[in-house]
């Protein structure tokens, strides 16, 4: 059952790699600056299910923090950039 | 990986929330980069901030309370923080790709 899990934990960590390189396709060919901001949306997601499907892996509880810290630090560069396409500004006086 | 024997009845759910997760966040990934326009392209990478994720962290709560043999729920942070973040970052970008291809 170990193996069963660990395959299934393989498996989706390669499928979250393979969707964060697609992303990364998306990241520099955009023809536009909103679709890279986009693509970098769902790259921070794809590194988030990495660590958490890394931490199953390896029964760890370690690689949850880091994963919260992506997703945190991740929603603050993406909000931050979509906020400065919307108005020129980040924080508006 | 490890030496801690799970039982069948957490080992192959959390084995069928992580494949269909990974699958569904490999779908999203495909259509953001196959979709025309930026508009349609906007919708894809949400299948995995949403049910993608939901699936991984409902297993990884499975695998973590089976393996410390507690309750182990603080995997409800990440679903809570990413439900209230993901719309506001999608209104903005949505308003910010709307005011650029269509200036007053």
């Amino acid at each position: 059952m170990n193996q069963l899990l660990d395959l299934a934990a393989g498996f989706a960590a390669l499928c979250f790699m393979v969707a964060m390189s697609l992303a990364l396709v998306r990241l520099f060919r955009g023809p536009r600056a909103q679709d890279r901001v986009l693509a970098f949306d769902a790259l921070y997601v794809g590194g988030m299910l990495t660590l958490l499907t890394l931490g199953i892996r390896a029964r760890s509880v370690v690689y949850f923090d880091m994963a919260l810290l992506i997703g945190l630090f991740g929603f603050v560069g993406s909000t931050a950039l979509a906020k400065f396409l919307l108005r020129g500004e980040v924080i508006e006086p | 990986m490890s030496e801690i024997a799970l039982s069948p009845w957490v080992a192959v759910p959390a084995a069928g929330l992580l494949i269909s997760g990974g699958l569904l966040t490999l779908i999203g990934a495909l259509g953001l980069l196959r979709l025309k326009t930026f508009y349609a392209r906007m919708h894809a990478p949400t299948l995995g901030a949403t049910l993608g994720t939901g699936c991984v962290l409902i297993a990884s709560m499975l695998v973590s309370s089976a393996v410390t043999h507690r309750l182990v729920i603080h995997e409800l942070l990440i679903a809570a923080f990413l439900t209230m973040t993901a719309p506001v970052t999608a209104i903005l970008l949505m308003r910010a790709a709307r005011s650029r291809s269509h200036p007053q």
